[in-house]
């Protein structure tokens, strides 16, 4: 079940960041896709945290998974919590940087249309049922952010740094897609072909999009064991402040 | 919530459902439920639109099935409620649960259901989501591979506005003939 977190968790994280762009969008039609794309995330997180609930059979909810749990608990990748930008910045604040977010979605799920592919057929039906759903999705934000990735690349020299510098940057986080532990090696058996597709996947639209592919390496970071950034209290304190002040409170 | 797959005599059916025949109790019970319509789009019933996907009798209570078109469709709790509604309206005892396999596409709106949808002015899908699948679609050719008939007008001389709309489901459009902005179903 630490698996079905760590994808919940993953879906959570990314729907809840790219809703930042919510009314912030660098155009309307973008600020469309990315309220699209959160929606589909969080509705992914709702049906493997409703399972996750059932299985735990201890009270918990779907909600208590989402707005109880702290920092340390949350099994997420630690690419998915980081800001929309390059520079450290101290909180999530800071200025959005659209090649940041075009980015980490082509990086992101590039990797989850492979995993989805995979687990559509796992033993476990609920599972199957809600990767068979959700790949149906991510196929289409893989589309939007590899066409996005491809204008930004292949566009102005401003736009083609900003991609490239958002491309440098966020590499390195993928490592943690192939680390393994021990939930994901159940779920994943085999993840060297799965690597090996990714790679060509990334390094076909790098190409296209006139980018460099950078290589992945440095310091592996450690979210899926709860080890998370700087940038995860902040983002769990804007998401769940809310529901703390106000426990159960319905409208 | 999720009910894990539904203990029904017959898997749950992959395609457009028609009115179904025989059993007169449950014809009854579908024929109910014609009036119970998409929130977002009232002119189609959820059987129309493919979400309520069986009713089985289990005496006292009625299993109504309904499968979710997007994870995270808004709209789903709406429809419960309605079904709910509609059957207590009849004097029926009815649960409904949500199934999530076979994943919902739009292949399964009916053909009437797409001649509402045009109707109302929403064009419907213009090919099956196995065929629109997994191509690369690309952002600027995308102009004159869509071949998207306006609802109002029927031209073919439309263009896309946003890839993404009002709900999951849609794509906004502008026909260029009339003018008129309109909402596109997306194959899916």
């Amino acid at each position: 079940m630490d698996y079905a977190l760590h994808l919940a968790d993953n879906a959570l994280m990314l729907g809840q960041r790219n809703a930042e762009w919510c009314g912030h969008g660098p155009v309307l039609e973008e600020d469309l896709a990315l309220a699209n794309h959160s929606l589909d995330l969080i509705g992914q997180a709702r049906l493997l945290y409703q399972w996750v609930a059932e299985h735990r059979a201890d009270g918990s909810t779907e909600d208590s998974l989402a707005y109880f749990r702290d920092p340390h608990a949350f099994l997420n990748f630690t690419l998915l919590e980081l800001p929309h930008t390059t520079a450290l910045a101290p909180s999530a604040r800071a200025d959005r940087d659209y090649a940041v977010t075009i980015a980490r979605n082509f990086l992101f799920s590039s990797y989850m249309v492979l995993v989805w592919e995979v687990l559509q057929y796992h033993p476990e039906p609920r599972l199957a049922a809600i990767a068979a759903k959700s790949l149906k999705e991510v196929r289409y934000h893989w589309q939007h952010a590899a066409d996005w990735l491809i204008r930004l690349g292949d566009g102005t020299p401003a736009s083609h740094d900003k991609a490239q510098a958002a491309v440098d940057f966020l590499m390195p986080y993928t490592q943690e897609f192939w680390c393994e532990w021990p939930a994901a090696k159940h779920a994943l058996p085999d993840t060297q072909d799965m690597q090996t597709a990714w790679w060509t996947m990334v390094n076909e639209v790098l190409s296209e999009a006139c980018l460099r592919l950078p290589e992945a390496k440095g310091h592996v970071t450690q979210g899926v064991h709860g080890i998370h950034s700087e940038h995860m209290s902040y983002l769990l304190a804007e998401m769940q402040s809310l529901a703390r002040q106000h426990p159960g409170a319905t409208w | 919530m999720v009910s894990d797959p539904p203990a029904l005599a017959q898997p749950l059916p992959w395609g457009p459902l028609a009115l179904p025949v025989g059993d007169a109790e449950e014809v009854a019970i579908w024929t109910l439920l014609e009036s119970v319509c998409d929130p977002e789009i009232p002119v189609l019933s959820l059987r129309e639109i493919g979400v309520l996907r069986a009713v089985n009798a289990t005496p006292p209570v009625w299993q109504l099935w309904i499968t979710p078109t997007y994870n995270g469709c808004p709209a789903m709790s709406q429809m419960k409620e309605d079904l709910l509604a509609a059957m207590q309206q009849a004097g029926k005892q009815a649960e409904v649960l949500t199934c999530l396999a076979p994943a919902w596409s739009s292949d399964w709106i009916t053909a009437s259901g797409k001649e509402k949808l045009r109707a109302y002015g929403i064009a419907p899908p213009h090919a099956l989501a196995q065929q629109a699948g997994t191509q690369r679609i690309r952002l600027a050719p995308k102009m004159d591979s869509a071949r998207i008939a306006c609802p109002q007008c029927h031209s073919l001389d439309t263009t896309e506005t946003s890839p993404f709309g009002s709900t999951a489901c849609k794509a906004m459009y502008k026909c260029l003939a009339c003018a008129e902005p309109f909402d596109y179903f997306k194959p899916y």
